[in-house]
C-alpha cells in the first residue's frame, strides 16, 4: 500500500495504526462524523465515554499506567472545550496524550459557524504543542509529529485540530518516513563533566538526600534510581508524582515530602547538606516557603527540561538530561570514586541515618483506627493490605488523595495514578477506566471523595458498558473535606458551601447501571466489605462512611516552612 | 528595564501567538514587537522588547527555547548587538518653520518622504534614545504624528544555531531517540 487514494479520516486512522494506537477514548459529534464513519471499519478500539473531559482523563489513565501515548477524541466547539481541563492536567503532570479534535470546515472558520470554537487558540497554553490541520497533505506528518512531541523529551499533551473538509477530502496516502522539527530540542545525555562533579559532591556530602519525582517514572528510571540509592545508601523521598519510583518497602524510602509529607521527610529535607533532585520541579507543595526550604543544602538537579533548572530553587550543579541515561552514568562515576571516598564521611552518614530513624520513630505515619467509626486512615490501610503494593490505585483530589499517598504503598512505578499538579477533581474515576483498559490484568482501585465521585458519576455507564472490574471506593465524609479542613484551620471554622448532605444510595446507583454497590460504616465490617468488592468479578461501588471531621496531618500551612509542620490538631507542635 | 529578545522561529501560523502568549500568560506587557521572514523564507526573525523583572529573564528565554516553533531565543539586552528603530513622523507646520524643520531633520539624518503645504513626512532610523530626542525636537515645532517600528535587533556574536535533525516517523522507539540525540 505505497500510495492510494484515501479520505483524510482514513489517513488519520492509518497514521494512528502506525503509532500502535490500540484504543481511543472519545465522543463523536457533527464535524467528526466522517472520522467516526471511517472508525466503523477500523481495528482500533474506540471507547465511548460520557463526557469529553473524561476522555482526556481516561487517555491519561492509559498513559500513566503504561507510559504509552494515550489518545482522546472530541468534536469541535463544546467537545474540544470540554477537553481543556484534561489537557492542562496532563501538561502539569507531564503525561503524554494526543487529543484529536474536529474543526468546522476551513471555509467556515471564523464565521461563528455552528459548534465553532477557536480550539487552536484556546489550547495553546493547555498543551505542550498544538496543530491546526487545514490541508489534507499536511495530515500524516502532523499526526506523527504530535505523537513524537507528546512522548519525547518532557512528555505532555499535544492537540491536533482537524477541519471537517480535511476528514472528507481525498489524497494519495504514502506513509511518512521521517519528521523534522528543527526547533524541538530533546536534551538527553547530560553533561559528562557535570555528572563527574555530581559524583564528587555526593561523596563529599555528610547528609545526602534523594528527592525523586515524576521524572523518574516518565523516564522509566526506577531501577536506576534504586541502584543509585543503594550505592550511596542515602535516604530517599518520592513526591506525589514519584510514588512507586522507589519501592515503598525499600529500607531507604522515607515517604512523600511536603505539605502532607511525613515528619521525617520534611525534617530530612530541612537538615540535609545535599539534595539530589531527580525529575522534580521544587513545587510549592513540596518546598513550602522557598526562602526557608533546605537552608543548609547544596542542590544537584537532574531534569530533562532545562527550564526547570533553577526555576524555584537555584541549582548548585545542574544536569540537563534523561534520567534513564544520566543515572547509570552517575552511578558508574560514584562507584569509581567509592573506594577512595567511602570512608570519608562514613561516621557523619551513620549519624545522619540515626537522626532520620529517630525522626521516623518520633512521628511515624500511622493508620489510626477506631472501634466505633471508620477512620479514613483505616480505609487506606485496608486498601494497602489488599493491594500488597501491586494494585493500580487511581485517586481523585482532596483529603483521600493525601491519605492514600501517605498510607497506600506502591512497589513499582505506574501504579499510583493521580492528578498532582492541577489537582482536578473528577479525575479518579475516568483515569481508572483508562488504566483498566491499558492493564486488564491489574486490580484497579479508584479511590474518590464523595465530591469528586459526583463529578464523574456519568462514567459509571462506561464502566458498566464494558464490565470493567474497577473497585470504586468512595471515601465518604459528607464534606468537601480538604476545603473544609482549611476553613476549620484558617477561616475560623466558618464552613461555607462544603457540606455534601446528599449522596445517592450506592446500592441503587450501582444497581441502576447493573452492577453491585453497598455502604459500609462499621469498622469491623470494612475489611470484609473490601474483600468482597475485590472478589466481585465485575465493577463494584463501595461507599465507605468515614469520620466526618478527620483532617490530614502532618500539615504545612500555606506559606510555612516545611519543618514547621502541624503534626496534630489543634495547636502546632514545635519542630 | 526593558529586555530585548531576539528569536529565530519557523514562519508558521500560530508561532507568533505562542511567543506572545508565553509573555501575556505571565502578565508581561510587550513594548514592541517586529517580525519578518529571513533569507530562508520558512523562518522568521522576531525582536521583542518587553518589561520583565530581572529575576525572571532567564526563565522566559528558557521557556521560549522550549517552544517547538522556536529555533533559537536569545537575550540581546546586554552583550554585542545592534538595536535600531525606525520612526515615521508627520509634522504639520507653519510656513515659517519649514526651513528650521529641514535643518533639524538633517541633524538627525532624517529623510523627507512627503512634502505638502501642510508640512512634511519624515523617516528616520537610529537607536531608540536618539529617536526619542528627535521626536522631542519635532514636537517643539508644533503638532506631530508618530509611528514607531519597534526595535529590530541583530546580535553580533556568533551563536551556534543547533538544530535537531529529522527523526523517523512512527512510534518513539528507543533507537529513534538515539538517532535524535547522537548529534
Amino acid at each position: 500500500m505505497s500510495s492510494n487514494l484515501l479520505s483524510g479520516a482514513k489517513i488519520l486512522l492509518e497514521c494512528l495504526s502506525r503509532e500502535n494506537v490500540d484504543c481511543i477514548f472519545g465522543y463523536p459529534g457533527g464535524v467528526t462524523l466522517p472520522l467516526y464513519d471511517a472508525m466503523y471499519d477500523s481495528p482500533i478500539r474506540h471507547v465511548l465515554v460520557r463526557h469529553e473531559q473524561n476522555a482526556a482523563f481516561a487517555a491519561q489513565g492509559y498513559a500513566r499506567a503504561t507510559g504509552r501515548v494515550g489518545v482522546c477524541c472530541a468534536t469541535s466547539g463544546p467537545g474540544a472545550t470540554n477537553l481543556v481541563t484534561g489537557l492542562v492536567d496532563a501538561l502539569m503532570d507531564s503525561i503524554p496524550i494526543v487529543a484529536l479534535t474536529g474543526q468546522v470546515s476551513s471555509k467556515l472558520m471564523g464565521s461563528d459557524a455552528f459548534q465553532e470554537a477557536d480550539t487552536f487558540g484556546i489550547t495553546r497554553s493547555a498543551t505542550k504543542h498544538n496543530f491546526l490541520v487545514k490541508n489534507i497533505h499536511d495530515l500524516p506528518s502532523i499526526v506523527h509529529e504530535a505523537f513524537y512531541i507528546a512522548a519525547s523529551g518532557r512528555p505532555g499533551p499535544v492537540l491536533v485540530d482537524i477541519t471537517k473538509d480535511v476528514f472528507q477530502g481525498q489524497a494519495h496516502y504514502a506513509p511518512v518516513s521521517e519528521i523534522h522539527l528543527p526547533g524541538y530540542k530533546v536534551h538527553a545525555d547530560g553533561h559528562a563533566g557535570q555528572i563527574r562533579r555530581a559524583a564528587q559532591m555526593i561523596w563529599e556530602a555528610e547528609r545526602p538526600w534523594v528527592y525523586a519525582g515524576g521524572g523518574v517514572i516518565a523516564a522509566e528510571a526506577s531501577d536506576e534510581l534504586r541502584k543509585l540509592v543503594e550505592l550511596i545508601d542515602a535516604p530517599a523521598v518520592c513526591t506525589l508524582m514519584g510514588l512507586g519510583g522507589l519501592p515503598a518497602e525499600h529500607p531507604n524510602f522515607i515517604s512523600m515530602p511536603g505539605m502532607h509529607g511525613s515528619y521525617a521527610a520534611n525534617m530530612g529535607m530541612t537538615h540535609t547538606d545535599l539534595i539530589i533532585a531527580l525529575g522534580v520541579r521544587f513545587d510549592d507543595r513540596v518546598t513550602g516557603r522557598l526562602a526557608a526550604f533546605a537552608p543548609h543544602a547544596k542542590v544537584i538537579h537532574v531534569d530533562i527540561d532545562p527550564a526547570e533548572i533553577s526555576k524555584n530553587r537555584a541549582a548548585d550543579l545542574p544536569i540537563v538530561g534523561n534520567l534513564a541515561r544520566v543515572l547509570p552514568r552517575l552511578s558508574a562515576e560514584i562507584a569509581e570514586l567509592k573506594p577512595a571516598m567511602q570512608a570519608r564521611n562514613a561516621a557523619a552518614r551513620q549519624e545522619w541515618w540515626k537522626q532520620i530513624r529517630e525522626w521516623k520513630a518520633e512521628h511515624p505515619l500511622v493508620a489510626e483506627r477506631s472501634a466505633t467509626e471508620i477512620k479514613p486512615q483505616h480505609l487506606m490501610a485496608e486498601i494497602d493490605r489488599l493491594s500488597g503494593g501491586r494494585a493500580i490505585v487511581t485517586s481523585d483530589v482532596g483529603q483521600h488523595q493525601m491519605w492514600a499517598a501517605q498510607l497506600v504503598r506502591f512497589s513499582e512505578p505506574r501504579l499510583w495514578i493521580n492528578s498532582g499538579g492541577l489537582g482536578s477533581m473528577g479525575f479518579g474515576l475516568p483515569s481508572a477506566i483508562g488504566a483498566q483498559f491499558a492493564r486488564p490484568d491489574k486490580l484497579v482501585f479508584s479511590i474518590c471523595g464523595d465530591g469528586g465521585f459526583q463529578m464523574s458519576i456519568p462514567e459509571l455507564a462506561t464502566i458498566a458498558n464494558h464490565g470493567l472490574p474497577i473497585k470504586i471506593v468512595v471515601m465518604n465524609n459528607g464534606y468537601l473535606g480538604m476545603v473544609r479542613q482549611w476553613q476549620e484551620l484558617f477561616y475560623n471554622n466558618r464552613l461555607s458551601q462544603v457540606e455534601l448532605s446528599t449522596f445517592p444510595d450506592p446500592e441503587k446507583l450501582a444497581g441502576a447501571y447493573g452492577f453491585k454497590g453497598r455502604t459500609v460504616e462499621n469498622p469491623a465490617e470494612l475489611a470484609k466489605a473490601l474483600e468482597d468488592a475485590v472478589a466481585e468479578p465485575g465493577p463494584f461501588l463501595l461507599n465507605v462512611k468515614v469520620t466526618a471531621f478527620e483532617n490530614v496531618f502532618p500539615m504545612v500551612p500555606a506559606g510555612g516552612a516545611i519543618n514547621e509542620m502541624v503534626l496534630r490538631p489543634p495547636q502546632p507542635v514545635e519542630a | 528595564m526593558q529586555q530585548i529578545i531576539s528569536l529565530l522561529m519557523e514562519n508558521k501560523p500560530g508561532a507568533l501567538m505562542r511567543v506572545t502568549g508565553l509573555l501575556s500568560q505571565r502578565g508581561y506587557n510587550i513594548e514592541s514587537l517586529t517580525v519578518a521572514r529571513t533569507l530562508d523564507p520558512t523562518l522568521s526573525r522576531m525582536t521583542i522588547t518587553v518589561e520583565v523583572e530581572p529575576s525572571s529573564r532567564a526563565q522566559v528565554i528558557k521557556q521560549m527555547n522550549k517552544l517547538i516553533n522556536v529555533l533559537q531565543a536569545a537575550d540581546v539586552t546586554e552583550g554585542a548587538s545592534v538595536n535600531r528603530e525606525m520612526v515615521l513622523l508627520r509634522a504639520r507646520t507653519a510656513q515659517s518653520s519649514r526651513t528650521a524643520i529641514l535643518k533639524e531633520a538633517e541633524i538627525f539624518q532624517a529623510r523627507v518622504v512627503d512634502s505638502s503645504t501642510e508640512g512634511f513626512a519624515l523617516e528616520v532610523t537610529g537607536d531608540p534614545e536618539k529617536l526619542d530626542e528627535f521626536i522631542d525636537v519635532m514636537r517643539s515645532y508644533g503638532e506631530i504624528d508618530v509611528t514607531r517600528s519597534g526595535i529590530v535587533s541583530m546580535s553580533l556574536e556568533n551563536k551556534k544555531l543547533r538544530l535537531s535533525p529529522p527523526v523517523p516517523a512512527g512510534p518513539a522507539l528507543d533507537e529513534d531517540l538515539e538517532l535524535q540525540e547522537a548529534e
